[in-house]
C-alpha cells in the first residue's frame, strides 16, 4: 500500500493561503495523497489543518498555489458528526445520495448496507440526540460512506470522543480502510492516533503552516489493537513528538 | 426589540423509550440518557398557585381594596359572583361564549395571515444579505406605531367593521413570527451548510432540506408568541372599530362603561383563557412537529 509508483489521488503544490484579514494561515505546502495511502497530518491547533482540507475540498479556494483531485468524489467528515438533528439516522445516511439525486430504492439500499458497516443496526429510527458522540461519529461515516469516495478527509473525527471509543473507532476505520481501498487526509493533535492509522505522518509547524516533517509508518494492515504497545510504535511515536515539539514555537 | 428570537425551551422531551440496545451495543460511551419523568411537583405546584391566586382575589376583593387604598370593594367583584353573573346567568353567557367566538374567529384568520406574510418575509430577508438590512427597518418601525394613531386610516380603507380588526392582528403578531423565522433559518450550523455546499446543491434544496426544517423550533416559538399576540390585536381591534359583530373586547367595553363589573372581569377571564388556550394548543403542535427531535436546552422537563 502507498506504493510509490501509485497514481496521486489528491496532491498539493505550493499551496498557501492568506485569509482577507491578514491572517497567514498557509505556507507554500506540497505533498500528494497516493491511491491506497494513509496520511495524517499533525500539527499546532491554529496551524491551518482545517484550512488545508477545505482547500481541498474546494470549500475554500487557496490564494496560492494549486491542489489536484483525481476523482471529484470526495467524502468529508468533520470534527462535529454535522448530523441533521430532524433526520433519523436511516434518513441522516441517505442525506448525500439525496442531494446527488440517486433514487429513493438505490438509496435506501445503500444507507442500510453502511449502516451496518458502521455497525448501526437497530440504530436507523433514532435521532441523532438519542445517539452518544461515538455513534453520531458512526452516522456521519456512514453518511460518507454512501457516496463510495475514491478519497476520504477527515478533520479530527475522534477529537471530542473519550479514548476507549476513540481508539475503538481507529480499528474499525482501518478495517473500512482495508476493505474500500480508499485514499485517506486525516487530521489529528492524537500521535498515537497518528502512528496508529497511516502510511504516512505529515508533521506541520505553528502558522502559517508548513510539512515540517514527513514519516514513513512501514507497519503492515491490519493492524492489531496490540500494536500501540510495541517498542517500534514507541519509537516511531516518539520521533513524530519530537517534531512536533520542534514545530511548537 | 420587543421580541427577540426565544428559542423553544420546555415541555419537548418526545417520548424516547430507553433503549437497551444503546448498552448492549459496540461498548461505546453512554448514549445520552432519554429520561421522561414526571414529578408530582410538575402538577402540584401549578394547583397550589392556582388556589394562591383565588385566595389572593377574595383577599383584595374583601379585605385588601378597602383597607388597603380605601377604595369602594365592588371595584373588584368576588370571583363567585363573576361566575354567577357571566356564566351561570343565561344572557350573559350566551353574550360573552359569542364573544369569544368572534374574538377567536378573528384572531386566528390574522394570525394565518401573518404567519404567511411573516414567513415569506423571512425567507426573502435569509436570501442575501441586502434584502435583510433593506427590510428590517420597516418592521421595526412598525413594531413601534401606535396603533391608535392608524385607527382612522385603516378604518376609512377596510371598513369599521371585522376586516379592521383582522388588520391590526396582522399588524400585531407579524414581528415576532418574521423575526423567529428568520433567526432559525440563518442559525443552520457551519458544518451543516458545508455539507450542503460540497454537494453544489441549489438555493431552494438549502432552504427545504436544511434550513427551514433547522428553524422549526424557534419558528414555533415565533407563532406561539404571534398568536398571543394576535388574540390581544383582535381585543385592541374590537375597542377601535367597534361595529358589527360583538367580540369579547367590545363587550369588555361596554360593561366597563355601565360599570357591570361582574360581566367585565367574566370577559376578562374568557380574554385570558384565549390565550392560555392558544398558547397550549401551539405547544402541543409544537410536540407533535419537532418533539421528537428536538434538543430543549432545558434539562429536566
Ligand atoms: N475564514 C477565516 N478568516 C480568517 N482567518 C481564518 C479563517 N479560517 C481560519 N482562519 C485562521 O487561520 C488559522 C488556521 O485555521 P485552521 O485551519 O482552522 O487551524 P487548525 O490547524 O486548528 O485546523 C487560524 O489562525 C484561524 O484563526
Ligand atoms: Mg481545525
Amino acid at each position: 500500500m502507498g506504493d510509490v509508483g501509485a497514481a496521486p489521488a489528491l496532491s498539493f503544490d505550493g499551496v498557501s493561503m492568506v485569509f482577507p484579514d491578514g491572517t497567514h494561515a498557509l505556507r507554500e505546502t506540497t505533498f500528494d495523497v497516493r491511491a491506497g495511502e494513509f496520511v495524517t497530518v499533525v500539527g499546532p491547533s491554529g496551524c491551518g489543518k482545517s484550512t488545508l482540507l477545505r482547500i481541498a475540498s474546494g470549500l475554500t479556494k487557496s490564494t496560492g498555489g494549486s491542489v489536484d483531485i483525481a476523482d471529484g468524489n470526495v467524502g468529508y467528515v468533520f470534527q462535529d458528526a454535522t448530523l441533521l438533528q430532524w433526520r433519523t439516522v436511516q434518513k441522516n445516511v441517505e442525506l448525500l445520495a439525496e442531494l446527488e439525486g440517486i433514487d429513493k430504492v438505490e438509496r435506501s439500499r445503500r444507507a442500510a448496507e453502511n449502516i451496518a458497516l458502521v455497525g448501526l443496526d437497530g440504530f436507523e429510527k433514532k435521532y441523532p440526540k438519542q445517539l452518544s458522540g461515538g455513534m453520531k461519529m458512526r452516522c456521519s461515516l456512514a453518511r460518507s460512506l454512501v457516496m463510495d469516495p475514491k478519497i476520504f478527509l477527515f478533520d479530527e473525527p475522534f477529537g471530542a470522543l473519550d479514548e476507549i471509543t476513540r481508539e475503538k473507532l481507529n480499528d474499525e476505520l482501518l478495517s473500512l480502510f482495508q476493505r474500500k481501498g480508499f485514499a485517506a487526509l486525516f487530521i489529528t493533535h492524537s500521535i498515537y492516533e497518528a502512528v496508529f492509522l497511516s502510511t504516512r505522518v505529515l508533521v506541520m509547524s505553528a502558522r502559517p503552516g508548513q510539512i515540517v516533517g514527513d514519516f514513513k509508518i512501514p507497519f503492515a494492515y491490519p493492524r492489531s489493537p496490540e500494536l500501540r504497545f510495541g517498542a517500534e510504535f514507541a519509537e516511531l511515536a516518539g520521533q513524530v513528538s519530537h517534531a512536533l515539539r520542534g514545530a511548537h514555537v | 426589540m420587543s421580541n427577540a428570537p426565544v428559542t423553544a425551551a420546555g415541555g419537548m422531551q418526545g417520548a424516547i423509550q430507553h433503549d437497551q440496545l444503546n448498552k448492549l451495543r459496540a461498548g461505546d460511551d453512554a448514549p445520552r440518557a432519554a429520561k421522561k419523568q414526571h414529578n408530582i411537583s410538575d402538577y402540584a405546584a401549578p394547583v397550589i398557585g392556582f388556589g394562591g391566586f383565588i385566595g389572593f382575589w377574595y383577599f383584595m376583593s374583601y379585605w385588601g381594596l378597602t383597607h388597603i387604598w380605601g377604595k369602594p370593594k365592588f371595584l373588584i367583584t368576588a370571583p363567585h359572583r363573576v361566575v354567577k353573573d357571566s356564566f351561570i346567568d343565561d344572557r350573559s353567557r350566551t353574550a360573552l361564549l359569542h364573544g369569544l367566538y368572534w374574538t377567536a374567529r378573528v384572531s386566528l384568520i390574522g394570525l394565518v395571515i401573518a404567519i404567511i406574510i411573516g414567513m415569506a418575509l423571512a425567507i426573502v430577508m435569509s436570501q442575501a444579505r441586502w434584502l435583510e438590512r433593506s427590510i428590517w427597518p420597516y418592521l421595526v418601525a412598525m413594531q413601534a406605531i401606535p396603533i391608535l394613531a392608524l385607527v382612522p386610516i385603516i378604518g376609512s380603507i377596510f371598513g369599521f367593521e371585522i376586516p379592521s380588526r383582522i388588520f391590526v392582528c396582522v399588524l400585531i403578531s407579524l414581528f415576532p413570527i418574521v423575526s423567529n423565522t428568520l433567526f432559525g433559518l440563518l442559525s443552520a450550523e457551519r458544518g451543516q451548510h458545508d455539507l450542503f455546499t460540497l454537494h453544489h446543491v441549489s438555493r431552494w434544496t438549502r432552504l427545504t432540506k436544511l434550513q427551514l426544517p433547522n428553524a422549526m423550533p424557534t419558528i414555533f416559538t415565533g407563532f406561539r408568541i404571534a398568536a398571543g399576540l394576535s388574540v390581544i390585536g383582535a381585543i385592541v381591534g374590537e375597542i377601535f372599530f367597534k361595529r358589527g359583530d360583538k367580540g369579547v373586547g367590545i363587550l369588555l367595553d361596554s360593561y366597563r362603561s355601565r360599570a357591570q363589573f361582574p360581566q367585565m372581569y367574566g370577559a376578562l377571564i374568557l380574554a385570558a383563557a384565549l390565550g392560555i388556550a392558544v398558547f397550549i394548543i401551539f405547544g402541543w403542535f409544537n410536540n407533535l412537529v419537532v418533539g421528537r427531535w428536538y434538543e430543549s436546552t432545558r434539562k429536566s422537563g
